[in-house]
C-alpha cells in the first residue's frame, strides 16, 4: 500500500485509490462536482484540485491515481486561489436565480460557491442561455444551470443502462440532452435529480412545492416494493412532499427506483378518512368508528369461524397482519393468506426457500446467473442495477427463462416457461453446465414462475437446480426469491397462510362464491378480483378507495406506509422498520390500533395495549423479528419438494405495469402519467410542460 | 421517426474497410470516417437516420455518435450548399486581408455568413484559424484550400465555380508552397559545400 504525506500527515493509502480518496480517509474535505464514487471519474469540474510536491501545477486530486512519496497539500493558498478560480468560471454562465431554483438550499454549487466564491463577478459579458430539454414527466430541465458535470450522463450509461443521455457541441455550446429529446426510459430516471449537483435536473412532480428547509424529514423504510430501500419521507405539515433515498450499501446503495420516489403524490388522493358501512339500500354511508366497529362485530360475532377469511395486502406492516393473525385465531378461522397473486410459497417450510438468500449484496459475489420467471428490471429496479453492475465486471454468464425483455446487460435467452427450467434440473441443458461450473452460481425466481398452477413443481425444480449446481452450498447460498410485495415475507414468516385445514385466496374466493365464506377481511388487500366474493360481507381495512373498498360492507380507514411505523421485511428477510411521517387522513388510524379496537368491541381483546407490547410479542413468537436491519442467513431445510409436473405456458410477467401496482400509484397523477407516456406507447413533449 | 439513411453498395465496402483498420471490440474507432462517409453520400450533412444506422453498425447508442457529430465543426446536421466556402478570419489571415475576402464573397454571392444561397449551391461560413497561416488569408471550399486569396481572386474563384469549373487551388499569386513572396530571399547564390577533415561542412 502506497504511503503518502497529506497536510503533513502520513497515510498509507489503499493501492488503486485516488488522492481525493485518500483524502476523505483522513477526514479532508475536498470539493467536487463531477466526482462521485459510484460513477466513473470524469475530471472535467476541476473544483477538486489539490498541490502535489514536484507538479507544476495543480492536480485533479478524483483522476489522481495514490503513490509511493506523494506529498499533498490541500489547504495552502495556491489550492485556495485554483479553486477559487474554478468556481469563477463555473459561475461566469450559472444564472443568478437561486431564490427560484428548487435545488436552493441543497446546492452543491451554492454551498461551495460559499467557501470558494467571489461575492461580485468580473465579467460583464452576456451569460449564456440554454433550451431546456425533454426528459420526460419527472425530471424536469433547467438547463441554463447545467455545469457539464457529466453525472447523469455517467448514471444512465453506467448504472441505469440506457444510454440516452449525452453531452451534445461542446465549449460555450456544450449541452446536455437525451437523444431527440425523448424521455428517459429508465426506471431509476428519478436519480439524477439527486446526482445533479445544480438545479439543472430537478423533481418535475415536486417542482415548486416546497423549500427544503421547511420539510420535516423522516427516515424510513420503502413499503412499494420488496427491495425495503431505504428513504427520507420529507413532509410539511402533514402532507408527504417527496420522497428521496437514504444510504444503505447492503439494500439500495444510494438509488431508489421511480414509483418509489414519485408515487407519493398518490397518498393525497382517494383516501379513506373516515368509516363507511353499507346501508340497507346498497350504498355506503360515512359512519362513525363505533357504528362500523358494531356493524363488523355483529357479523363476525354471528358466524362459525371457519367461514372468516382473512386476506393481508401487498404493503401491510408486520405489526397488523400480527394483530389480524391473532384476532382471526382467536375466532377460529384457520382462513388466512397472504398471498394476493397466489404464490406456492407457504411459511411452513424452511425460510432458505421464500427469501433472497444472497442478500443484494451478494449479487456482486456471484459468478453466473440463472433468472427464472422475473424481470428484475421492472420488479426491482435497485436489485436489477446490482445485477447490472456485477455484470459490468465481465466473467457473468446470466440466463433468462421467462419474458424475453431488455434488461439493460446482455443474457442468455434459454426459454419462455417450466420446460427449460426442467432441462437445466436435469442437467441436459448447456446451462446447467455453466452453473455448475461457476463457483458461487445463483438462481432468481421471481414470482411470474410461482404464482400459477405448477408453482409448486417449478420451486422443486429451481431448488433441484440450486442444489445440483452448489448454488445452496455450505458457504455459499444463491437460491434466491425475488418478491414484489413489501409485505409479502413478512406475511410468510408470520404464518399469515391457510391454518389446518384453511383455505388460500382461490379457496376463500371459491367458498364466498358458493356461499361457504359469509365474511372476508381484507387488510388492505386490493390485488384479487372483487367480484369474485359472492355474497359474502367484505370489511376493507385499507387506506385508498380503490378496488377492496368499492366491494367492501365496512370500510374501516387505515394509514398508508408513510403514516406509520410499521415493521417490513424486504426479499432478502430482512427486518425493517419504518417511521411515522405523517398523520393518518381524517379519522383514520394506525391499522394494529384499529384490529385492537375491533378486538375489544368483539370481547376477543388482544394481549397488547401498545406498539412496544405488540412488537414483544411478535419477537417472541416469531424470532426472526427480533433481529432488525441484519440479515440472518437461513437454514436450508425442507421446501419446495412437491411433486407434481412442470407445465407447458410461458411465465408471465409478474407486473403488468412498473408505474401502478398498488393503490397509491394507482391514485398517483405522476404515475398515470409517466404509464401514459412509457407504457402506453409515448406522448411527445407538448411543450407546456413543466 | 427520423428518415432512413443506408450506406450505397461503394460505400458500405468503405466503411467495412474503415472498420477493419481498428483491432477486435474497438470497431467503434471508427465512428468518425463513418460520419463523413456519409456525409459525402447525403450531400455534405448528417440527417439523424444517418447517426442511427452507423450507430447500429458500430453498436453504439446514437446518443454517442450524436455526440461526436456535434463536438466537430465539420459534420454538419442540417443542409448545406454543395460548396461550402469557409474563409477564415483569425488574427494572420485578418491582417492579411481576410476582411476583403469576406465582402467579396458576400457581394458575389449574395449571402451573409452562416447562409446558403437560394438555388443550394453556396453556404458561406467563418472559421477560426484553418492551420495555413504561412499563406494568408486562407479560404477552404469543399476539401481544398485556397491561399494567399484576395477580394479579386476570391470573386473569380467563386465565378468559376459558378460555371461548374474546378478552380485550381493553393496559392493564387504563384507561390511556391510556402516560400516567401515573390520567390526566394536567401540561399540564392551558388552554393558548394566542401567536406572538410573534421567532418564539418564548410562553405
Amino acid at each position: 500500500m502506497p504511503k503518502l504525506t497529506i497536510d503533513g500527515i502520513e497515510f498509507e493509502a489503499e493501492a488503486g485509490s485516488s488522492v481525493l480518496q485518500a483524502c476523505e480517509a483522513l477526514g479532508i474535505e475536498i470539493p467536487r462536482f463531477c466526482y462521485h464514487e459510484r460513477l466513473s471519474v470524469a475530471g472535467n469540474c476541476r473544483m477538486c484540485l489539490v498541490e502535489m510536491e514536484r507538479s507544476p501545477k495543480p492536480v485533479a486530486s478524483c483522476a489522481m491515481p495514490v503513490a509511493e512519496g506523494m506529498v499533498i497539500h490541500t489547504n495552502t493558498e495556491t489550492v485556495k486561489k485554483a479553486r477559487n478560480g474554478v468556481m469563477e468560471f463555473l459561475l461566469i454562465n450559472h444564472p443568478l436565480d437561486c431564490p427560484i431554483c428548487d435545488q436552493g438550499g441543497e446546492c452543491d454549487l451554492q454551498d461551495q460557491a460559499m467557501a470558494y466564491g467571489k461575492d461580485s463577478s468580473r465579467y460583464h459579458e452576456h451569460k449564456r442561455a440554454v433550451k431546456d430539454k425533454y426528459m420526460g414527466p419527472l425530471v424536469k430541465t433547467i438547463m441554463t444551470r447545467c455545469i457539464h458535470c457529466t453525472r447523469c450522463v455517467r448514471f444512465a450509461t453506467e448504472i441505469a443502462g440506457v444510454p440516452e443521455l449525452g453531452l451534445l457541441g461542446r465549449g460555450e455550446g456544450a449541452e446536455i440532452s437525451t437523444y431527440l429529446e425523448k424521455a428517459l426510459a429508465s426506471e431509476l430516471s428519478g436519480n439524477v435529480i439527486d446526482l445533479c449537483p445544480v438545479g439543472a435536473l430537478t423533481s418535475k412532480p415536486y417542482a415548486f412545492h416546497a423549500r427544503s428547509w421547511e420539510l420535516g424529514k423522516t427516515e424510513s423504510i420503502d413499503a412499494m416494493d420488496a427491495v425495503g430501500a431505504a428513504i427520507r419521507i420529507d413532509s410539511r405539515g402533514n402532507e408527504v412532499m417527496r420522497v428521496l433515498p437514504r444510504l444503505n450499501d447492503d439494500v439500495n446503495e444510494e438509488w431508489l427506483s421511480d414509483r418509489s420516489r414519485f408515487a407519493c403524490d398518490g397518498l393525497r388522493r382517494q383516501r379513506l378518512d373516515k368509516p363507511y358501512v353499507r346501508g340497507a339500500d346498497g350504498k355506503l354511508a360515512p359512519a362513525s368508528w363505533d357504528e362500523a366497529l358494531a356493524a363488523v362485530t355483529s357479523k363476525l360475532g354471528g358466524i362459525d369461524g371457519s367461514k372468516i377469511a382473512a386476506i393481508a395486502g401487498d404493503q401491510c406492516d408486520a405489526e397488523s397482519m400480527f394483530a389480524l393473525k391473532s384476532l382471526m385465531e382467536s375466532l377460529g378461522s384457520p382462513n388466512l393468506d397472504c398471498r394476493q397473486e397466489g404464490a406456492v410459497l407457504d411459511g411452513s417450510g424452511a425460510r432458505a426457500g421464500y427469501i433472497f438468500n444472497s442478500g443484494f449484496a451478494g449479487i456482486e459475489d456471484a459468478d453466473a446467473l440463472l433468472i427464472v420467471g422475473s424481470n428484475p428490471r421492472i420488479e426491482a429496479p435497485v436489485v436489477n442495477a446490482r445485477i447490472r453492475k456485477r455484470w459490468l465486471l465481465g466473467d457473468f454468464p446470466v440466463g433468462v427463462i421467462g419474458q424475453q425483455a431488455d434488461l439493460t446487460y446482455e443474457y442468455d435467452y434459454l426459454g419462455a416457461g417450466p420446460q427449460t427450467l426442467g432441462e437445466i434440473a436435469s442437467g441436459k441443458h448447456p446451462f446447467a453446465k455453466v452453473l455448475q461450473k461457476a463457483e458461487r452460481p445463483m438462481i432468481i425466481v421471481g414470482m411470474g414462475a410461482l404464482a400459477r398452477t405448477d408453482g409448486a413443481a417449478v420451486l422443486a425444480a429451481a431448488r433441484k437446480v440450486a442444489e445440483d449446481t452448489g448454488a445452496a452450498g455450505r458457504d455459499w447460498n444463491g437460491f434466491n426469491i425475488l418478491h414484489t410485495a413489501s409485505a409479502r415475507v413478512g406475511g410468510l414468516d408470520l404464518g399469515f397462510v391457510p391454518g389446518e385445514g384453511g383455505r388460500d385466496v382461490a379457496g376463500i374466493m371459491e367458498g364466498a362464491e358458493k356461499g361457504n365464506i359469509e365474511a372476508v377481511y381484507l387488510l388492505a388487500a386490493d390485488e384479487i378480483d372483487m367480484n369474485r366474493f359472492g355474497k359474502a360481507f367484505v370489511i376493507y381495512q385499507g387506506h385508498h378507495g380503490d378496488m377492496g373498498a368499492h366491494r367492501a360492507d365496512v370500510i374501516l380507514p387505515g394509514a398508508a406506509y408513510t403514516e406509520k411505523s410499521g415493521t417490513w421485511v424486504n426479499s432478502e428477510g430482512r427486518v425493517q422498520r419504518g417511521q411515522r411521517a405523517a398523520f393518518p387522513p381524517g379519522e383514520a388510524k394506525e391499522d394494529w390500533t384499529i384490529l385492537r379496537a375491533l378486538s375489544g368491541v368483539m370481547d376477543k381483546t388482544l394481549p397488547f395495549d401498545t406498539l412496544t407490547a405488540l412488537r414483544e410479542q411478535m419477537a417472541r413468537a416469531y424470532p426472526v423479528f427480533a433481529t432488525l436491519d441484519d440479515l440472518v442467513p437461513a437454514q436450508w431445510g425442507a421446501f419446495g419438494t412437491a411433486d407434481g409436473a412442470l407445465g407447458e405456458g410461458a411465465f408471465a410477467p409478474a407486473i403488468a405495469n412498473f408505474y401502478m401496482t398498488c393503490p397509491i400509484s394507482r391514485a398517483s397523477e405522476t404515475m398515470a402519467e409517466c404509464t401514459a407516456v412509457f407504457v402506453n406507447g409515448g406522448k411527445e413533449a407538448t411543450g407546456t410542460d413543466g | 421517426m427520423s428518415e432512413q439513411f443506408e450506406f450505397t453498395a461503394d460505400n458500405v465496402e468503405k466503411a467495412n474497410a474503415f472498420i477493419a483498420r481498428y483491432p477486435e471490440g474497438r470497431q467503434r474507432s471508427a465512428v468518425m470516417p463513418l460520419l463523413d462517409l456519409a456525409q459525402r453520400q447525403n450531400g455534405g450533412w448528417l440527417p439523424d437516420g444517418a447517426v442511427e444506422t452507423i450507430a447500429g453498425i458500430l453498436g453504439m447508442a446514437p446518443i454517442r455518435v450524436l455526440e461526436v457529430a456535434t463536438f466537430y465543426s465539420m459534420y454538419k446536421l442540417a443542409p448545406v450548399g454543395k460548396h461550402r466556402i469557409n474563409v477564415c478570419t483569425t488574427t494572420p489571415c485578418w491582417l492579411r486581408g481576410s476582411d476583403e475576402v469576406v465582402h467579396a464573397c458576400k457581394t458575389s454571392l449574395g449571402i451573409e455568413i452562416g447562409e446558403t444561397t437560394a438555388d443550394g449551391e453556396f453556404t458561406l461560413a467563418e472559421v477560426e484559424c484553418a492551420g495555413a497561416c504561412v499563406n494568408a488569408p486562407v479560404v477552404e471550399i469543399g476539401d481544398e484550400y485556397y491561399e494567399d486569396v484576395d477580394a479579386e481572386s476570391m470573386t473569380r474563384i467563386i465565378e468559376a465555380l459558378k460555371r461548374g469549373e474546378k478552380p485550381d487551388p493553393g496559392s493564387q499569386i504563384g507561390r511556391q508552397t510556402s516560400a516567401p513572396e515573390g520567390g526566394p530571399q536567401v540561399l540564392t547564390g551558388d552554393v558548394t559545400v566542401k567536406q572538410t577533415k573534421s567532418g564539418k561542412a564548410k562553405e
